[in-house]
């Protein structure tokens, strides 16, 4: 019997009396010892003994009083869903907003055109009479003012009761004011003929800059909606429905009704619903699509398949063994999610200015007004108005906030497409500064899958013997080596012997009692410090080791037993990536708990010059602590489990993925391509990103920097150059078009 | 200098004078939340500074009645969130803080800030 602690929520509870109700109903299943409702959390936790019933009876007891109950795992599910959820009504709500911000922007340009025609010196002479009448133009001008227009308007009002400005406010303020002086002009010609100023109305900047404004928005919009891109893409992944075995029959199910313990049949050309272990069967899998490795994998009995993944050729079952929220394409979108999310160290300085922007332009913009109408000499008046709203328009605040998340955005969802799932923003930052690469060398630059490939007894004691020893005394230490000594025994049937008051030593080996006798299987740090004498051995001993192969030894009541060579195999990979590293003048330095001959002889092949050998698993975070205290910035590549305090220590922890989990906690970045090149691709992908987000801020600060005094007037009295409203407004609209598709030019990137 | 001159130039130097109050001297009220909080987002955020306990979920209900595209995501990059919130309608993020400090949000274009004081 098990008692089981769990909460889940409930939907549909109104008021104090469901809660009874629902206590009641599950405190009458089976099994059930008792049941606690809250309703303000809307959720109960439900203590109960998993042998005598399971959540799936009291979800049906809790529907069978009218309410929902979501269980844990689904719950999970339910989560997924509702991102994609959300993501189609984010979609469709742009898509209209798209829409009706074309037509604004298409009704403001054509009138704005108009008007402009009617009023332009030179061009008014061949418009058609009409067009120049001021009335006209004052109609025209409130259609654009009061419809398209009503956008600035109705972003500006609710920020002023909370006295806060955004960019709406500056085109708020500088339409209305040139809006304002020509309707003024149209109705009272007298009174501003009156102030010695010639009344000519400037409609047409105020519907310009509207039109324009609108036109950069609707731009804008359309580029945004690829820099999210990735996260719809990976939530497109997920298979729909499951054809899981139930009572002998196949049914399809949605994917979210499929729990833990399911056996799913899954068909050629099919997706894979979710995660588990393959069964019965075998099959090419395409796993391109989670991990970027382009090549099919091919998957029989035992071995884990991936939810979202494509099966290519065979037919074969499968046991579930994780779902909805577990599953690791959920584990990928909430991590990209939580990417996209952070932020940048880099952008406080941005979101500090921008915090003070508009406010800071709406004084310039006074301070503008002010000084041309004192010293403007006879067109003051009309100097000051037309440069105050050049002043307000052409600042652009968007810019600046846009700059580092579009990169950001576009930077770890392209990471994501490949492979790299970075955690976060200041994780991408910290790479592109990373100098000394650490490796990690067993299971990461190796496979971790090492192998016996020398037997050599010493001392009269026969092949056999030694193997069953070292195989029996290792049979109980965890080490990949013993694994390897292990199945070693197995492939020649040899029988192994009990082990008694078995002991390991860590970084040095194991210690036991076999058939009566006190026996020492490790390295030679062991057999110094049990003074068992190697010295007749030590020719063979660096023999194998020059040869990259480590040498365990086997000490039988204080004589040496013999040797055994292990040697595991380089990945694929690992040269390219050491090269690759190199290339980008990074030093590559290797880490293990090897001696120094076997790991020269392993670095050489790769060919890394600086090599950490023997350091015991627990030096490693402080090996990585030396060689920042050098001055550079570290990163290490690991497994991510036994490395998990170097993984931390490091500037950037870098896991290789395992199976199917993606959250490695210690990490700054997973690699779930297991592709040692991705190391630099990393690197490559964080200087692309911060070199746009640099590009990005440089341009955003130093548009707003220089084209903000042009437009005060700054250049009139050197050059006499003024900056046009209608000139402004295109300027601030192709700025932040700019910074966007800027960080889209990331997509192209290849890493 | 003529009156006019002199007038413009004083009524500026109030404006500038007014402007800098009225957005930049502001008082920020903290509204102390202990489980959930409903967040109106319509023109910036209301209540704008809240104030959560360490270590414990506390739940953020934006709800944005603002069509300005500008409020359409939030942003609370100490948190890791970005989302999306859909207009009219109740968007839950959950927070467990692990951390005791100021913790500013934003819009997506960072043009309107709110802070969470964990305590």
């Amino acid at each position: 019997m098990a008692e089981v602690k769990t909460t889940f929520p409930i939907k549909g509870m109104h008021c104090a009396s469901c809660v009874r109700v629902l206590e009641k109903t599950l405190s009458r299943v089976v099994g059930v010892k008792e049941a606690n409702v809250n309703l303000a959390t809307e959720k109960t936790t439900v203590t109960y003994d998993d042998k005598e019933c399971t959540p799936e009876q009291m979800e049906s007891a809790v529907a069978g009083v009218g309410y929902k109950a979501s269980l844990p795992s689904s719950d999970g599910k339910a989560m997924v869903e509702g991102e994609a959820i959300d993501e189609d009504k984010e979609k469709a709500e742009k898509l209209k907003e798209l829409k009706s911000l074309k037509n604004k922007v298409i009704v403001s340009l054509i009138i704005g055109a108009l008007i402009f025609w009617g009023g332009f010196p030179g061009l008014m002479d061949i418009a058609p009479s009409f067009l120049k009448n001021f009335w006209l133009q004052l109609v025209l001008a409130t259609i654009v003012q009061f419809w398209p227009g009503l956008e600035f308007y109705k972003a500006t009002i609710p920020a002023l009761k909370h006295r806060t400005a955004n960019m709406d406010t500056l085109v708020a303020i500088g339409t209305t004011a040139a809006y304002l002086y020509s309707a003024a002009v149209t109705i009272f010609p007298q009174i501003i003929q009156g102030l010695g100023v010639e009344p000519l109305p400037y409609f047409d900047v105020a519907t310009i800059v509207i039109g324009l404004i609108l036109l950069g928005r609707y731009f804008e919009a359309k580029a945004k909606i690829g820099t999210s891109e990735a996260i719809k893409k990976l939530i497109g992944l997920q298979a729909k429905t499951a054809r899981v075995l139930r009572d002998g029959k196949e049914v399809d199910i949605p994917i979210n009704e499929v729990v833990i313990g399911d056996i799913i049949r899954v068909r050629p050309g099919e997706k894979i619903p979710v995660d588990g272990v393959i069964q019965d069967g075998e099959s090419s899998i395409d796993e391109s699509m989670i991990t970027g490795e382009s090549i099919p994998v091919d998957k029989a009995r035992g071995d884990t398949v991936v939810g979202a993944t494509m099966n290519k050729s065979g037919t074969f079952t499968y046991k579930a063994t994780k779902v909805g929220q577990e599953t690791m394409l959920a584990q990928i979108i909430k991590l990209v999610q939580e990417a996209q999310g952070s932020k940048a160290p880099i952008q406080r300085v941005a979101d500090l200015i921008s915090s003070y922007f508009v406010p800071i332009v709406i004084m310039l913009s006074i301070a503008t007004f002010a000084v041309w109408y004192v010293f403007g000499g006879s067109q003051a008046f009309l100097f000051a108005l037309l440069n105050t709203v050049a002043v307000l328009i052409i600042a652009c605040p968007c810019a600046m906030g846009l700059a580092t998340p579009t990169a950001i955005m576009v930077g770890t969802g392209i990471g994501a497409e490949h492979g790299i799932l970075i955690k976060d923003a200041e994780s991408l930052e910290i790479a592109h500064k990373v100098n000394s690469i650490v490796f990690d060398k067993t299971g990461t630059l190796t496979k971790g899958q090492p192998e016996v490939t020398d037997i050599i007894p010493a001392n009269q004691v026969s092949k056999a013997e030694l193997l069953k020893v070292s195989a029996s005394v290792e049979k109980g230490s965890e080490h990949s080596l013993a694994e390897a000594i292990v199945k070693g025994a197995e492939k020649k049937s040899v029988a192994l012997s009990k082990v008694e008051k078995f002991k390991a030593i860590a970084g040095h080996g194991v210690a036991g009692l076999v058939d009566g006798k006190q026996v020492y299987f490790g390295n030679r740090k062991l057999m110094e410090q049990e003074k068992i004498g190697i010295g007749n051995y030590l020719e063979q001993i660096e023999r194998l080791e020059n040869e990259g192969k480590t040498v365990m030894m086997l000490g039988i009541g204080g004589k040496l037993a013999g040797l055994i060579g292990v040697a595991d195999t380089i990945k694929d990979s690992a040269k390219e990536g050491v090269e690759a590293l190199q290339k980008r003048g990074i030093e590559v330095i290797m880490i293990t708990g090897d001696n120094q001959r076997t790991a020269n002889a392993i670095a050489q092949k790769l060919g890394i010059k600086r090599i950490l050998a023997e350091v015991l698993p627990d030096q490693k975070e402080a090996e990585i602590r030396k060689i920042q205290s050098e001055g550079k910035v570290v990163a290490m590549v690991g497994d991510g489990i036994n490395d998990a305090p170097a993984l931390a220590a490091a500037d950037i922890g870098i896991a290789m993925g395992t199976g199917t989990d993606v959250a490695i906690e210690a990490a700054d970045i997973t690699l779930i391509n297991k592709d040692l090149r991705s190391v630099a691709s990393a690197i490559e992908l964080s200087k692309k990103t911060m070199r746009t987000i640099k590009l990005n801020l440089f341009w955003a600060f130093g548009y707003n920097v220089i084209l903000i005094p042009v437009a005060m007037g700054i250049l009139y009295p050197f050059f006499t150059i003024l900056m046009n409203p209608i000139f402004a407004s295109v300027a601030m609209a192709t700025s932040s078009i700019s910074v966007v598709s800027n960080s889209l030019l990331l997509k192209r990137i290849k890493i | 200098m003529a009156l006019d001159k002199i007038l413009v130039a004083l009524f500026s130097i109030i404006g500038i004078a007014f402007t800098y109050w009225f957005f930049l001297m502001k008082k920020e009220k903290e509204v102390v939340v202990s489980d959930s909080v409903d967040i109106n987002v319509e023109g910036g955020y209301n209540p704008e500074v809240i104030s959560i306990p360490f270590g414990k979920t506390t739940k953020l209900n934006f709800i944005r009645k603002d069509s300005n595209s500008c409020l359409e995501e939030v942003v609370l990059g100490d948190f890791k969130v970005r989302r999306y919130l859909p207009l009219n309608e109740k968007i839950t993020i959950e927070l467990t803080p692990e951390k005791k400090g100021e913790f500013g949000y934003s819009c997506g274009m960072n043009m309107f800030h709110g802070k969470i004081v964990v305590k």
